[in-house]
């Protein structure tokens, strides 16, 4: 034919592979959670992974704030109900049910919570820094009440407690006690992996 | 840009027929291929790859005054102490210990617990954290008890007979 032909490349290939890329990460996606204060871990040699859902969190900043979240958006509602009854008074509308099933974690006091939950997403984020945590003192003891709604809403809970490295270490006694006075034996400390020494 | 669509709408040159043009089926994939690894990117980078490791660890239940506390040989006891800016003190016994200070390297309290493992068959490790530790300091220590796999360890609260004989050594 002697003609020059234009260099031409069938792209096909190409982009059935990179279709299937999208897809399979589509598939295996979950986004990260957005956390209401940056933790950073300690490190351990454990190689368990955290199982996938039924987990319930609890967050220990560095400043000695415990934050609660609970996976599973018809279980937070549920959650919300129960936990209502028991602070007797409190009303919450299907919206703010809503917005508690899909926010993340919960750090403040229950009393609270109402004014959070009809903040906007946004102004809810931006605030996030001045939550002052939930309570853990012996005396008003939210966290106790919340693992144990929590467990009684999904009996499947697993628990994990996740530290940050400079947390005190009577505000994590605090949160143990609170867990062993509830009757939780076996909870997991989330860490990260241990690099070298 | 890589070029795709050619061929067809050629035909006139050979032979005089005039054919009805062969409409190409062949289409410009570049945008495609441009949303497709565009995706792609954004799901790449948005996927959390390394779930994070959690250590387990089962607490004991709550005793009250009818739960029989297993006794143990005192001389099999080894107490260690955390205490602040990452110190561990270490002492066997109970009755007149002698307290010595260790830290977290591996020269330190490893050595500690393995020379104390070797030494006494039944070693059971309590671990007390004084208030300034810290929570990395309770996870460290957890995890020597896994690498040095000793059996029996306890989180115990301090007492203030520890506190008061660590203020005496000095250390």
């Amino acid at each position: 034919m002697g003609k020059r032909g234009t260099p031409t490349i069938d792209m096909t290939p190409m982009v059935d592979l990179a279709f299937l890329l999208v897809t399979f990460f589509m598939l295996t996606a979950t986004a990260i959670p957005d956390e209401p204060v940056a933790v950073d871990t300690p490190s351990s040699i454990s190689e368990i992974k955290i199982p996938e859902n039924n987990v319930m969190t609890i967050t220990i900043s560095k400043e000695g704030k415990v934050f609660f979240n609970m996976d599973g958006q018809q279980n937070r509602a549920e959650l919300l109900q129960k936990m209502a009854a028991i602070y007797g008074g409190v009303e919450f509308t299907p919206e703010e049910t809503h917005a508690f099933a899909i926010m993340s974690s919960i750090g403040v006091p229950f009393g609270n919570l109402k004014q959070v939950l009809d903040m906007k997403p946004e102004d809810r984020k931006a605030a996030a820094a001045d939550f002052p945590g939930v309570p853990v003192d012996s005396l008003n003891n939210e966290l106790a009440n919340w693992v144990l709604q929590a467990r009684l809403t999904n009996p499947k809970l697993r628990i994990a407690i996740k530290g940050d490295r400079d947390a005190e270490y009577p505000v994590v006694k605090k949160v143990i006690d609170t867990m062993i006075d509830k009757r939780v034996n076996r909870f997991n400390l989330i860490t990260n992996m241990e690099k070298g020494s | 840009m890589a070029e795709i669509s050619q061929g067809g709408g050629e035909g006139k040159k050979k032979g005089g027929k005039v054919r009805s043009k062969k409409t190409s089926t062949r289409i410009d994939m570049t945008p495609m291929v441009d949303l497709a690894f565009l995706l792609l990117t954004f799901f790449v980078m948005t996927t959390t790859l390394n779930k994070p490791q959690t250590m387990e660890i089962t607490m004991p239940e709550k005793i009250d005054e009818n739960t029989d506390v297993p006794k143990v040989n005192e001389r099999e006891v080894l107490t260690l102490v955390l205490g602040p800016k990452d110190k561990v003190y270490w002492y066997t016994g109970i009755t007149d210990p002698k307290i010595e200070l260790t830290n977290f390297s591996p020269s330190g309290v490893r050595k500690v617990l393995l020379s104390k493992k070797a030494e006494i068959p039944k070693l059971v490790v309590l671990i007390k954290a004084m208030d300034e530790a810290r929570y990395k300091n309770m996870v460290d220590i957890l995890d020597e008890m896994n690498i040095n796999t000793i059996q029996r360890y306890a989180l115990v609260d301090i007492t203030s007979t520890d506190k008061d004989l660590i203020k005496e050594s000095n250390l």
